[in-house]
């Protein structure tokens, strides 16, 4: 049966069983690829989206849930001119990216948290901030998620005492 | 982006090539086949027709890459008339951003502006193989005297023999780098000049370089590149062309953002798996859940039955679903209940292959591999010497690269066109030839961007390329395969299971023998130096197999001879009532660079300093891949027990570094990896077949479990250029063990230290 829904504000119309989970329909249905596989079992973010403004693991959301509703994707994070979103200037400014792979439902999670909290303090970033990255770029995406907010760097970095000559 | 090819949606024709076959090379076999081939070429050919089968693929490359208004120059750049200089990479980019530093490296020589330059991946063919890394590792090999006699048309001939286009052993930046890229920079930079002084009528020595340009300072006059490579590419390049001296860089060493970053931010990268086709079906896979099993019965009909599934290919030892999408197939597979034999392994489990691999130490008459020095039997029973001995313990470990195995194949007109990520493009055509049964001419292979590897994509150890080869043969349509995490986890080519007993002795505040006996499938000693002086010692290698196939992991084999050797030293320092630190540094040359490394990580971390109550500090420091880390970690207990790092440091002594901000993020990340490996990462194994399912039981340090800020630090000591993108994980978990030893003042010495909390 068909299911329709808006997708990054385009309304979209889709014929799949109602159970397929939402990650397949954007990627596959929708060609939408920047929504990536991960685990399948909502484990690891990779597949983060928003569905009516929460951030949701698609991978375990069957498509028939989002009926009705309005998903956001990587894709749809840009402005209408093509300016990043201020995440994503964040994104490149720190250089977070490695292999990427998570990286899209990284962003996703780190657009939600700042919708939500305005500011958010390391403890809220821990909290929040749940999906997996292989290549162990945790420390830029903290750096990152605070530059976007505008907030100094980590209250927790590590000190290193000045010597004569060290940068 | 440049860095990320998209997908050619038509179908790239690569030109016959006349090839070898060969089995594709691992990691360790690249030596193997370099001995190989090399003798072949010694009782084969005489030095012209070596010469001239070099000079044949430098146009068969030049024939490849040229478009209109362009100029190849060797097979690694070339400059379009429009300014446009393109740098062909024969490594792939799985995020370790050698692209970026490939193209620095050959720019900076080149004087080209580095706004002009994009970095692209070379071609998977036998033209593009990588003749500067078998140049690389031949030192290693035979010796620099042995190596230095060896023509490089032989060395070519020899890589496109392998065929070697790998990625692996941190080797980009300190062989193909130094010795491919900044060369081929110089020597094309000296081609310019000497076409511009002829066009200008005016002796080289008063032209200069720079932003793409030969200058003429004396009449004003100057000619851009793009007006020049017509003519300089007709010129012979010089093979020992004059490099810049440190002081000249402009590229090299400096924090360039990677040009494959915003593709990666946007969604719009493509990797592997989101690759796809007009008529493209999806398929997935469920193998023998025990490595070696066989497929014994299966009833089609369940699978044939979901909505969506169109076909169920049996293979000896998996089954196949294809369907309309991911979803469809993975429904059909699910809905299937195959039998499987068990191959004889139903017997190994975790606990039984340490317990074989103690067996074996104990009683094997002789090691299969050994080194060291001095009379280490004597010294440990020597008279007034305190002699110490543990046994330590590593699992198996998964590499979880984020983005699961995918495969796209299509054979269509008596070619099988192959699109996904792996870590050699050359030899995955290879291994899909002999699968499909094909010719190695008529498989066409595209590199497509990786979500990670970490040694897990050597096509040697890539079951899918078999699979997708032999079930694109049989389907009329493009087919992508792609591995649920179940099977990639289950079926991984993980870092072995290993285990060692260590011995030492101290006497009056120095060791006075040490002795490391480890049991494993391969040896490791040749990758992983013995970097301090002691007066005896010795590592003793004894191999044992069980049906797992081992493989490279992220540094490989330094993880493991890292965690015993900088976990025992600190053994032996609270043995000699000393502190960890100066107990090292005590032992190590002195005036060395490890010294140097090791003194500036204490300075940083402030070693020695009063630490608040409930936090413990460790230390450790390994050399591997030519770049010597040593690392400090600060680390507490949560309120259920566990451990958490606060703080790390790292201070990396790699030679020169090339872009001190991605080898920032290497060190950063490499470390962070192995924190996660040795907090909570393992692969277990009961009645054959490996227990972990998914992420939910293979946890993956997150980010609020990882230090908030890493210090990585790097001393441009100027020595021979190593590796960056391995080394910064080998001493993360002996540093964490050493800090929760001086914590709690219990020594973890089997992995993970998770396992041994809740124990």
């Amino acid at each position: 049966m068909a299911i329709a829904f808006t997708v990054n504000g385009q309304p979209v119309s889709v014929t799949v069983e109602e159970d397929t989970p939402l990650l397949w329909v954007l990627r596959e249905e929708l060609g939408l690829t920047g929504t990536k596989f991960g685990c399948g079992v909502a484990a690891c973010g990779a597949c983060s989206v928003q569905v009516d403004g929460a951030l949701v693991r698609s991978c375990s959301l069957p498509v028939g849930e989002a009926a009705g509703k309005a998903v956001r994707t990587i894709e749809g994070l840009k402005a209408a001119d093509g300016t990043l979103h201020k995440v994503q200037q964040a994104w490149i400014a720190a250089q977070v990216p490695q292999c990427g792979y998570c990286q899209s439902g990284q962003i996703m999670a780190a657009v939600a948290l700042i919708e939500q909290v305005g500011t958010p303090s390391d403890a809220e970033i821990d909290a929040a901030m749940t999906n997996i990255c292989r290549c162990g770029t945790y420390p830029r995406i903290r750096a990152a998620i605070r530059a976007a907010t505008g907030a100094a760097a980590a209250a927790t970095a590590a000190s290193v005492p000045a010597e004569q000559g060290d940068a | 982006m440049a860095d990320n090819p998209q997908p050619e949606l038509d179908y790239p024709q690569t030109p016959a090539a006349p090839e070898r076959s060969e089995t594709p090379p691992t990691r360790k076999g690249i030596k193997r086949r370099l001995f190989l081939a090399g003798t072949a070429l010694v009782a084969g050919g005489g030095v012209f027709a070596l010469w001239w089968a070099d000079s044949s693929a430098r146009s068969k490359a030049k024939a490849l890459v040229e478009g209109k208004g362009e100029h190849a120059f060797a097979a690694w750049v070339k400059i379009a008339e429009d300014d446009s200089v393109t740098i062909y990479s024969p490594h792939i980019d799985f995020g370790q951003g050698s692209h970026t530093a490939l193209g620095q490296m050959l720019a900076d020589e080149l004087d080209a502006a580095w706004d002009k330059v994009t970095v692209e991946q070379a071609p998977a063919d036998l033209a593009f193989a990588n003749a500067a890394l078998a140049k690389g590792f031949l030192p290693l090999m035979v010796g620099e005297t042995v190596a230095g006699l060896i023509p490089d048309a032989v060395i070519g001939m020899m890589a496109r023999a392998m065929p070697l286009q790998i990625t692996g052993g941190s080797s980009a930046i300190r062989f193909t780098g130094e010795v491919a890229m900044r060369k081929t920079g110089a020597a094309v930079r000296a081609a310019l000049v000497a076409e511009a002084a002829q066009r200008l009528g005016v002796p080289e020595r008063e032209l200069a370089t720079g932003d793409s340009r030969v200058t003429h300072a004396p009449s004003g006059r100057s000619l851009r590149y793009g007006e020049l490579a017509a003519g300089a590419a007709q010129r012979p390049l010089s093979s020992d062309p004059v490099l810049k001296t440190r002081a000249q860089w402009k590229l090299i060493g400096k924090p360039i953002p990677r040009r494959d970053i915003p593709a990666k931010v946007d969604g719009s990268a493509v990797y592997g798996i989101d690759f796809t086709l007009p008529g493209m079906r999806v398929a997935t896979i469920a193998m023998a859940p025990v490595r070696g099993g066989k497929l014994e019965s299966l009833d089609e009909a369940p699978a044939l039955a979901v909505k969506g599934v169109e076909k169920v290919v049996r293979l000896d030892d998996a089954v196949i679903v294809v369907g309309k999408g991911y979803w469809q197939a993975r429904k059909g597979l699910e809905a299937l209940a195959p039998t499987w034999s068990d191959g004889g392994h139903g017997a190994i489990s975790t606990a039984a292959i340490y317990a074989a691999q103690a067996r074996l130490r104990q009683s094997a008459q002789k090691p299969d591999n050994e080194s060291g020095s001095g009379d280490v039997e004597a010294a440990l029973s020597a008279a007034g010497a305190r002699r110490i001995e543990a046994e330590y313990r590593v699992p198996f470990l998964h590499h979880a690269m984020m983005e699961p195995f995918a495969l796209t194949g299509h054979f269509k007109d008596g070619k099988l066109h192959l699109w996904g990520g792996l870590q050699d493009p050359l030899s995955t055509r290879t291994r899909a030839a002999k699968a499909a049964g094909l010719a190695v001419e008529d498989v066409v292979f595209t590199p497509m961007i990786m979500g990670g590897g970490f040694g897990r994509r050597f096509p040697d150890l890539v079951e899918i390329i078999d699979q997708v080869a032999v079930l694109a043969m049989q389907v009329p349509y493009p087919v992508k395969l792609i591995w649920s995490r179940e099977e990639e986890l289950r079926h991984g080519t993980y870092r072995p299971q290993s285990s060692a007993l260590l011995t030492g002795a101290v006497k009056d505040g120095r060791i006075t023998a040490m002795r490391i006996d480890y049991v494993q499938s391969g040896s490791a000693e040749g990758e992983v130096p013995f970097i301090y002086d002691l007066p005896a010692v010795s590592r003793r290698h004894f191999a044992y197999r069980s049906n797992q196939i081992d493989g490279p992991w992220r540094s490989v084999n330094a993880t493991q001879l890292g965690f015993y050797t900088e976990s025992f030293i600190d053994e032996l320092a609270a043995a000699a009532g000393e502190d960890p630190y100066r107990f090292r540094r005590k032992h190590l040359p002195e005036g060395s660079r490890h010294v140097k490394v090791l003194d500036e990580v204490a300075r940083r971390a402030s070693w020695g300093t009063p630490l608040p109550a409930g936090v413990g500090r460790g230390i450790a420091i390994v050399e591997s891949f030519g770049t010597i880390v040593a690392e400090v970690v600060e680390a507490a207990l949560k309120e259920d027990g566990t451990p958490k790092v606060l703080r790390a440091w790292a201070v990396v002594d790699c030679g020169t570094t090339i872009n001190p901000l991605n080898a920032e993020a290497q060190i950063m990340g490499g470390l962070i990896m192995g924190l996660s490996s040795a907090m909570g990462e393992q692969v277990t194994l009961e009645k054959g077949a490996v227990v972990e399912r998914n992420f939910t039981d293979y946890p993956i340090l997150k980010l609020a479990d990882a230090p908030p800020v890493v210090d990585v630090h790097f001393i441009d000591s100027g020595a021979k250029t190593g590796g960056i993108g391995e080394p910064g994980l080998p001493p993360a978990s002996p540093a964490l063990v050493n800090a929760l030893a001086a914590l709690t003042g219990k020594r973890i010495r089997t992995l993970p230290v998770l396992a041994q909390a809740k124990a």
